[in-house]
């Protein structure tokens, strides 16, 4: 089987703290992934990695048998198949949430809002925002700028969607709606990455786990078994601290 | 506003009787109103009767504060200031948009732009580094020299090229400390959804930014307003000129004082609006 995304011996450091250290991990199409692991044990760079945010150091990044990890390459191309959403929302706060979104298809698609008023009312409507279209970021809740944030990333049509710790900064009560819609994605048929703390979620609907410890996959596989018989004593004890 | 709207609703709770706490409250904002009011009225007071008593108040009241000839020259002031205003209304547009792009070079990064960067760099050092009045001279009475026909040796137009010089190096710092407060992570966002350096810095960054500086900016601007007044060294007939003609008319000074305040009359109510949107900007930060 060829993977949609491949990371070989992913390598990559800050001055002299080494976040990973030789990552190899598969992403099947229509796949969901969730990397979990404690604060600090590489899965935000990782994710940040993988859609060319930061440069890796050593190794390669295969997306649909290319490699887009090669020093020199223009990294816009990439970042327009893989869609990022962030835990702190990263939302434009001089903008409505309808220009948040139209903004980059509007530039890079070079679409008028006209061209992509249909299309984008659909998504806010199809995640319950249809009549919040016309607000800024700073009148909606937390969870709705998550989800604006998302249809913003989803508005560019990427083949993957990464998700870092998208629900971290919710309210409890908040965190539903949020993990709702990526229901609504996984039913879709979206290649999803997350770095997540929802273990229930990833329990529930990813295909495959991995635990991150100190920059490497220590541990992965279906969550039934990495949930029910991890086989690594770090694995175990991080799940006896979070289950 | 907000705490006498709460104290009104808590009133009502109360239903006419205050509790301990709101009496103990009343009695301490009346004591210290009564002790402002004494304060301000024993201050003033000194000021009234202790500066007539100086063995040359007579003098310098007759040659400051004369009120025939402030009333006989006040009109021509006025008159005058219109030179100021224009002035102010020409350059601070120019200083705007030179500004801008000012700070826009020194943010470049490409390498072959590396010379706008330069030049970004030594333009805001020199004309930092000056004073306005200095810069004025230089280039008021430099350039003409050069023998331009006319109107090329109008003082006017390079008075303001010499205020659009310093001051276009201040607005660009603002500007730039204005990009730099914009949290990475608007940067990530844009580029993570593809957008180009450019697009990022002109559609999420600079609104951002300019938004944030406003308030120094109209700071820089309220300057500006007074060292117009610093052209009149090199011939435009504007307002503090126009005081020293009338000084010289009438044998006395105070045209100066009507001069001082025509100018508190503009830059007080605009240095109060540049504090409350400066202020109304920390609170929505906080």
């Amino acid at each position: 089987m060829t993977a949609k995304l491949s990371l070989r011996m992913v390598r990559k450091r800050f001055d002299d703290h080494e976040v990973c250290k030789g990552i190899d991990l598969d992403v099947a199409e229509g796949e969901m992934v969730c990397l979990i692991g404690a604060s600090g044990s590489g899965k935000s760079t990782l994710l940040r990695c993988m859609n060319l945010l930061e440069p890796i150091d050593d190794g390669e990044i295969w997306l649909d048998g290319k490699d887009i990890s090669e020093p020199g390459l223009d990294p816009q191309p990439v970042r327009q198949q893989i869609g990022i959403v962030f835990q702190s929302y990263n939302l434009f706060p001089h903008m409505t949430a309808a220009e948040n979104v139209m903004l980059a298809p509007r530039r890079v698609h070079g679409l008028s809002r006209e061209d992509l008023r249909p299309k984008v009312t659909q998504l806010f409507t199809r995640f319950g925002l249809g009549d919040r279209m016309e607000h800024y970021p700073d009148q909606l809740s937390g969870g709705q700028q998550q989800r604006v944030a998302i249809i913003r990333a989803l508005a560019m049509e990427p083949q993957i969607m990464l998700f870092d710790e998208i629900t971290s900064a919710l309210d409890p009560e908040l965190v539903g709606e949020v993990l709702d819609v990526l229901r609504d994605l996984r039913k879709q048929g979206m290649t999803m990455v997350l770095a997540t703390h929802e273990m229930g979620f990833a329990r529930e609907l990813a295909n495959k786990v991995c635990f991150l410890d100190a920059g490497r996959i220590l541990e992965q596989g279906p969550p039934e078994v990495l949930f029910s018989q991890p086989r690594e004593p770090r694995t175990k004890a991080f799940l006896s601290r979070v289950l | 506003m907000e705490e006498t709207s709460l104290q009104k609703d808590s009133v009502e709770h109360s239903a006419a009787t205050p509790t301990r706490r709101e009496v103990y409250e009343a009695e301490v904002r009346r004591r210290s109103n009564r002790i402002a009011l004494i304060s301000v009225v024993s201050v003033t007071l000194a000021i009234f009767v202790l500066v007539p008593l100086a063995p040359g108040w007579e003098a310098v009241q007759r040659s400051f504060f004369n009120g025939r000839v402030f009333a006989e020259t006040f009109p021509g002031l006025l008159e005058a200031f219109l030179m100021n205003v224009m002035i102010f209304a020409w350059s601070a547009p120019l200083i705007a948009i030179t500004g801008l792009v000012i700070a826009l070079c020194r943010d470049t990064r490409a390498p072959a732009l590396f010379p706008l960067r330069l030049f970004g760099i030594a333009y805001t050092d020199i004309f930092r580094g000056l004073p306005v009045v200095l810069v004025i001279y230089i280039i008021g009475f430099g350039v003409p020299g050069l023998g331009l026909p006319r109107p090329w040796n109008s003082p006017y137009i390079w008075g303001t090229l010499a205020l659009v010089l310093v001051y276009s190096a201040y607005v660009a710092e603002v500007i730039r400390s204005g990009i730099d407060s914009i949290h990475q992570s608007q940067r990530s966002a844009a580029a993570s959804l593809g957008l180009s350096d450019q697009d990022t810095m002109r559609y999420v960054v600079l609104p951002q930014a300019i938004r944030n500086v406003v308030p120094a900016n109209m700071n820089l601007f309220i300057a500006l307003q007074k060292d117009v007044a610093l052209l009149s060294f090199i011939g435009p007939v504007e307002i503090f000129r126009q005081a020293g003609v009338y000084k010289s008319l009438y044998a006395n000074f105070t045209p100066y004082v009507g001069a001082a305040l025509i100018f508190l009359a503009l830059t007080i109510p605009a240095t109060r609006y540049a504090d409350y949107l400066m202020n109304k900007q920390n609170r929505a930060r906080t």
